[in-house]
């Protein structure tokens, strides 16, 4: 800092304030260090391992250990050879005695429907090890399946120790049986679908909290305080009220005998309840409602650094209001709609919990099929392949929100 | 344009107007639902619809003989405790070190401890529910109060780091000059200062875990189940009134939270003022 004051005589004392400084640097990152061996071990840690689940395959390798081992110089033009039929039987009996074959079936059956009817089959069905130099026969016989090569790509392509299968069911593709990146096959073909209503349910939301979010906080920015402080109430009261409240409260207003169905009919508007909730309506008036103060609070603290002189100036000079709010007023709170709808637009992407519960069967998204292959039905490697997109997609919008919130602050002449 | 004598023209008179009546629409959206809940867990039937056919405390009275919801309640109190405790310790020390700390890599490590606020809720659990099951964490309390302190801690590094921004470092210095150790420079110059940002920091970690119920729909047992976990599963099931009761129970803990938030920002802007 006062480097350039200083004189020859005067190094040891520079040395020393360096010496000091450095000190005090290793002090300061030893008391941020205990956070980050925490968040390594209950966050980074576990995401870590969710991502390394998208891609890991070792089902296959461990019950099918051989004959994985035999095909791995297959060139999966032809059918293989005797000696990976007999890899396979053998391997199939010392799995039935483990009680294993169920964990490769299920992996081969996400790879090829209905391979988890030949693999147990086969098992039931292979009373012993076969005659050598017979394995083939005696298999096919079983299945003929077996005769088939993409029966043996499926095992091979299944052996690990990594796949891309996973992050490619995750966007509706696969590989068939050349290797080539095809289009899932349409009953597998779901997710695309599901990214796509993720991303219309939020960008629906965000629009909508826009709208509704912009007038109010121009309301709040231009009040005095006395007042906005007052009326901020009516915004940070919902922000602290429970999740699973607000949810709870949509449901017992919109449901088919509930308080805005009887005041419609009470009115006489109409005569058949309305279905307002268990849909898209639902799901879109309830996540509003939670994320409108992400909202307004970016874009109250936006206008509320715009100096009315800027607005004054501009009147004098001649605009009409409409002009100097278009060209002088708006522009400035780009800045605020930009990290407002982007916060919005980040936390209306992970939903979980308010289209679980207020949405129907098609307006579940994609957290809902996420918490499913975890917890249902325990596909954790398709689960954690949607969970690495959503967090890539996450990632890259929260670095874009980063970016802009930190030019605000530079712009707005905030020390960092 | 901060007040209406200065609106001049018509058309400025219409557009303030409709400003007005559009924000009183949306002040109603965001508060008639959580008005309209309150009086039915008041209500004598179990429906929930207007009128109310009479007034009783029934459904408070199931809440607080149930067994399930008194569990709930303990738990969240329990978890919603230790994780606070937890990531103040945390958190504080943290924004005590980024305070201090000069370094190109300071932007990437704030950003990694505040990470946990943007990364879906699913992703974070699903995460820890692979992580911890083979540990035996899961479907315990260790676990999920770990889980709560992670999410919880990064709003205790901003509250605690926007306070610590505005502390006025010369008032340290002269502590020290004055003849107090560094201890007692800390004990009775800094820590009274800070200490309205350090229980804002501590109401934003507890309404965290108090609210948070993903992470425990995926790690809790049927022992650890919380507040928002139970109403989950009674919203699924049926909503019957005993859910709008622990509503209105959860509503005014919020709304506590919220007064207690408010009156310690008023105190610190006094504070600033009279400095």
């Amino acid at each position: 800092m006062t480097d350039a004051s200083l004189t020859r005589t005067e190094v040891p004392l520079k040395r020393q304030l360096k010496r000091a400084e450095r000190a005090r640097q290793v002090k300061a990152l030893a008391l941020v260090l205990p956070l980050l061996v925490f968040l390594l071990f209950t966050f980074a840690g576990p995401i870590a391992g969710m991502l390394w689940r998208a891609i890991e395959d070792r089902e296959v390798r461990q019950v099918l250990p051989h004959t994985i081992a035999a095909l791995a110089n297959w060139d999966g033009k032809d059918l293989p050879d005797e000696k990976a039929y007999a890899a396979l039987a053998s391997d199939i009996q010392a799995a039935r005695a483990a009680g294993t074959i169920a964990i490769a079936a299920k992996r081969l059956n996400y790879a090829l429907n209905g391979f988890r009817t030949i693999l147990t089959g086969t098992s039931r069905n292979l009373k012993a090890m076969p005659e050598p130099g017979a394995a083939r026969e005696t298999l096919v016989k079983i299945n003929p399946a077996w005769r088939e090569r993409g029966t043996w790509t499926t095992i091979k392509d299944a052996g690990g120790p990594v796949t891309g299968f996973y992050l490619l069911a995750a966007l509706d593709l696969t590989r068939n049986a050349d290797g080539a990146i095809v289009a899932a096959p349409p009953d597998q073909a779901i997710y695309r679908e599901v990214f796509a209503r993720t991303f219309l349910i939020s960008l629906s939301v965000t629009a909508l909290c826009l709208i509704l979010g912009f007038p109010v906080a121009y309301l709040l920015a231009t009040l005095p305080p006395a007042r906005s402080n007052l009326l901020m109430i009516f915004v940070l009261l919902p922000f602290w009220t429970s999740l699973l409240v607000r949810t709870c409260a949509w449901i017992v207003l919109l449901q088919s005998k509930g308080v805005v169905n009887d005041s419609l009919h009470w009115l006489g508007i109409i005569d058949e309840p309305l279905r307002l909730i268990y849909n898209r309506f639902g799901v879109c008036v309830a996540m509003t409602h939670v994320l409108l103060p992400f909202m307004i609070l970016p874009l109250y603290s936006s206008m509320k650094a715009i100096s009315p002189a800027y607005m004054r100036a501009a009147a004098s000079l001649g605009a009409p209001p409409v002009t100097a709010f278009l060209r002088i007023y708006l522009p400035q709170t780009l800045p605020g709609i930009g990290a407002g709808s982007l916060l919005v637009f980040i936390l209306a992407l992970g939903y979980y919990i308010t289209p679980a519960l207020v949405g129907g069967a098609a307006d579940q998204m994609i957290s809902y099929f996420i918490a499913l292959y975890t917890t249902e039905t325990a596909n954790w490697g398709l689960a954690s392949a949607l969970g690495a997109v959503l967090l890539l997609a996450t990632i890259l919008l929260a670095l874009v929100y980063g970016k802009l919130v930190q030019g605000q602050q530079v712009t707005g002449g905030m020390k960092n | 344009m901060s007040d209406n004598s200065t609106l001049r023209t018509p058309s400025q008179r219409i557009a303030w107007t409709a400003t007005i009546a559009v924000s009183a629409l949306v002040f109603v959206f965001l508060i008639a639902p959580i008005l309209a809940i309150m009086p039915l867990s008041f209500s004598s039937s179990s429906y929930l619809t207007y009128p109310l056919p009479g007034v009783s405390l029934r459904w408070y009275d199931d809440f607080i003989t149930s067994p399930r919801w008194m569990n709930a309640l303990k738990n969240s109190v329990i978890i919603g405790v230790a994780s606070t405790a937890l990531s103040m310790v945390l958190g504080t020390l943290a924004a005590l070190g980024l305070a201090q700390w000069k370094s190109r890599f300071k932007p990437l490590v704030l950003a990694f401890v505040l990470s946990p606020v943007v990364v879906p809720g699913v992703i974070t659990a699903v995460g820890l529910y692979f992580f911890f099951a083979p540990i035996g964490l899961t479907g315990s309390y260790i676990g999920l109060i770990l889980a709560h302190t992670a999410l919880a801690t990064p709003f205790v590094v901003i509250t605690v780091g926007a306070t610590l921004q505005s502390f006025d470092t010369n008032l340290a210095r002269a502590a020290a000059s004055l003849g107090a150790s560094p201890l007692q420079a800390f004990r009775r110059v800094i820590l009274p200062l800070i200490l309205p940002g350090l229980a804002s920091g501590a109401l934003f970690a507890f309404a965290t875990s108090f609210d948070e119920v993903v992470i425990v729909l995926f790690m809790a047992g049927p022992e650890q189940r919380t507040l928002p976990r139970e109403m989950f599963s009674g919203i699924r099931e049926n909503i019957s009134p005993t859910i709008t009761a622990a509503a209105v129970i959860l509503t005014t803990i919020s709304v506590i939270l919220l007064a207690t938030l408010e009156a310690l920002r008023r105190r610190n802007e006094r504070l600033k003022a009279g400095g």
